[in-house]
């Protein structure tokens, strides 16, 4: 059996930043693995511990940068891992959630895996919509925002519960091959060891142009055009308590008590 | 052309954002000149349909099929529908069963797709929207390309539509193709159904990933405890598992209404503020004075949690333990 774990590299931005033309400013940049997927790797390496001859290959569509990144998901276990890579997508401000999943249907459709773990969202585009597009782009069934697998090699059918606002999770039944995107909390994302580590610098990590698949960058949507960008207008109206902490904290306690807390 | 709005139900009741995607649809559809049609699927249609029946709907598309709201029905309806109606625009909430079915349908539909839309507009004939990146650290306009489309629009951001309407309600004419309908919903069950109810507190003492270490959760515990008050938190928390689920205050958690909010190394992500943003009085503690949280406080300290604290806990005569 295989484990298919889409895995990206999101950028995180530093609390004071600046905004130039069109994206932040790289200098305020932290790069790192996109906290979903790290759930989504977790997952799939558990499906490898608890059954036999199972593969968990990882995929990711980024830059040389992004190699570093995808290190962490073959430290923690996962045996090998696809790098896909243009220059068509080089200069692309927003890559959309359907280019993303036309290239990874592409792979799919070359590493005929059981299961697509997928995160639910990335970090830094939230666009919570990549793994659904490639279900149907590959025809596989799927489930979105799951927090719990129940799920043996070979079976057929996995079962699951998907996380709905306000407390309640839905039970559902998938049949498999399946594309299932996976919310935190679903396992405890283990910590690489240092063999680990070591171990990763070996396996094999292969990269992929567009035309390795048949693809070139005429066959992607990349239709969404970022027009702007900036820190949203904020309506803020809060009254901040200056001073050292117990200061602030004294003007706070006054508060509170004006509102018989505490009293 | 029209605009087609999608309705979202739950255990036999339409979900809010149903009736907000409405009002974002009609505002498109006058943009546009154009109708406003809403599709619903599954559960009791008819029932449905009169409800969505609001002023500014032109059609109403009724798929009777299952009780619940099932995606793969709802990804074959609306194609069949897209093609038959001429629909430019599909509406769709962004919740997470709207998020299970948008991308599909986009990719059914071979459109593009934009999620969590906040702002909708048309501008050469074609759909800007608004919406965040990096967390909400920064907000930007994606135009996107073509005259077919598929958007999702984040709950609470457009009114939802009222006044009785005139609609003109269809039962849809599609082939539901059950070989096609490969993920069935056997149940629902609520989460963490513990013995407290952080919905019934006065004053919620609510912590965030700030916090740092499960460790360091005695603090606000000590807090909670000096200020009579009960101990939430947001989701990383929950997550980490160092609280049970049913103390998660957000989207995916309760939503809840206390006198008095204290949020403590809360960041406020949208997911968060969705459960808090009805508390009488909020009060924000957290080192970055930029952290969204502050937006939607009423009063803040900019400061460290690990100093603030315990001068607050000292403040009420509670003891402040060692972390």
């Amino acid at each position: 059996m295989k484990v298919l774990v889409t895995v990206s590299e999101v950028a995180t931005v530093d609390d004071e930043f600046e905004i130039e033309e069109l994206g932040v400013d790289p200098r305020y940049l932290t790069y790192d693995l996109n906290e979903w997927d790290d759930y989504a790797v977790e997952e799939a390496v558990q499906l490898a511990e608890a059954g036999d001859d199972v593969e968990v290959v990882t995929v990711t569509i980024g830059p040389e940068r992004s190699e570093e990144t995808i290190r962490q998901a073959l430290a923690k276990g996962a045996d090998r891992a696809i790098r896909v890579w243009d220059e068509a997508l080089e200069d692309v401000a927003v890559l959309d959630p359907m280019t993303k999943a036309r290239v990874l249907a592409a792979v799919v459709e070359d590493e005929e895996p059981d299961l697509v773990l997928s995160g639910v969202q990335t970090g830094d585009d939230s666009f919570g919509a990549t793994g659904v597009a490639l279900a149907s782009a590959v025809d596989f069934a799927w489930a979105a925002v799951v927090n719990h697998l129940d799920y043996e090699v070979g079976d057929d059918v996995a079962t699951v519960h998907r996380e709905l606002e306000g407390g309640v999770e839905e039970l559902a039944e998938v049949a498999v091959p399946a594309v299932l995107t996976i919310q935190t909390g679903i396992n405890e994302p283990r910590y690489a060891s240092l063999r680990g580590i070591r171990q990763a610098q070996s396996k094999p990590l292969d990269v992929q142009a567009l035309a390795d698949f048949g693809l070139s960058g005429e066959d992607l949507p990349l239709d969404l055009d970022l027009t702007g960008l900036a820190v949203p207008e904020v309506e803020s109206d809060v009254q901040f308590f200056t001073g050292d902490a117990t200061d602030a904290a004294g003007q706070l306690a006054e508060l509170l008590r004006e509102k018989g807390v505490g009293a | 052309m029209a605009v087609l709005a999608l309705a979202e139900h739950r255990r036999g009741e339409l979900r809010d954002p149903s009736f907000e995607v409405l009002t974002a649809g009609r505002d498109l559809a006058d943009a546009l000149d154009t109708d406003l049609h809403a599709i619903v699927t599954g559960g009791d249609v008819d029932e449905f349909a009169a409800e969505l029946n609001r002023e500014g709907v032109d059609v109403i598309h009724t798929v009777d099929h299952g009780e619940e709201f099932t995606q793969d029905v709802t990804v074959q309806a609306v194609e069949a529908l897209a093609a038959e109606r001429d629909v430019a625009h599909v509406l769709v909430p962004n919740t997470v069963n709207g998020l299970a079915t948008a991308p599909a349908l986009a990719e059914r539909l071979d459109r593009p797709l934009a999620t969590d839309a906040v702002e909708l507009a048309v501008e050469d004939d074609g759909v800007v929207v608004t919406r965040e990146f990096h967390g909400g650290k920064t907000e930007g306009t994606v135009a996107v390309d073509g005259p077919e489309t598929v958007i999702s629009v984040r709950p609470g951001e457009w009114p939802a539509a009222e006044g009785a309407g005139d609609a003109e309600i269809l039962a849809a004419d599609v082939e539901i193709d059950e070989s096609r309908v490969r993920a069935t919903v056997t149940g629902f069950q609520e989460v963490g159904a513990g013995d407290v109810d952080i919905t019934e507190a006065d004053v919620l003492v609510s912590v965030g990933r700030g916090i740092e270490e499960e460790e360091n959760l005695v603090l606000v515990e000590a807090l909670a405890d000096a200020l009579d008050a009960t101990v939430s938190s947001s989701r990383p928390i929950v997550d980490n598992e160092w609280l049970p689920p049913d103390r998660q205050v957000g989207q995916s958690g309760k939503v809840v209404t206390p006198d008095v909010y204290l949020a403590i190394g809360i960041s406020g992500a949208v997911q968060h503020v969705a459960g808090m943003k009805g508390s009488d009085t909020i009060v924000a503690i957290n080192t970055d004075a930029s952290a969204p949280i502050f937006d939607i406080a009423d009063y803040g300290i900019e400061g460290d949690l690990f100093e603030v604290v315990p001068a607050l806990i000292e403040e009420f005569g509670g003891e402040v333990p060692d972390v």
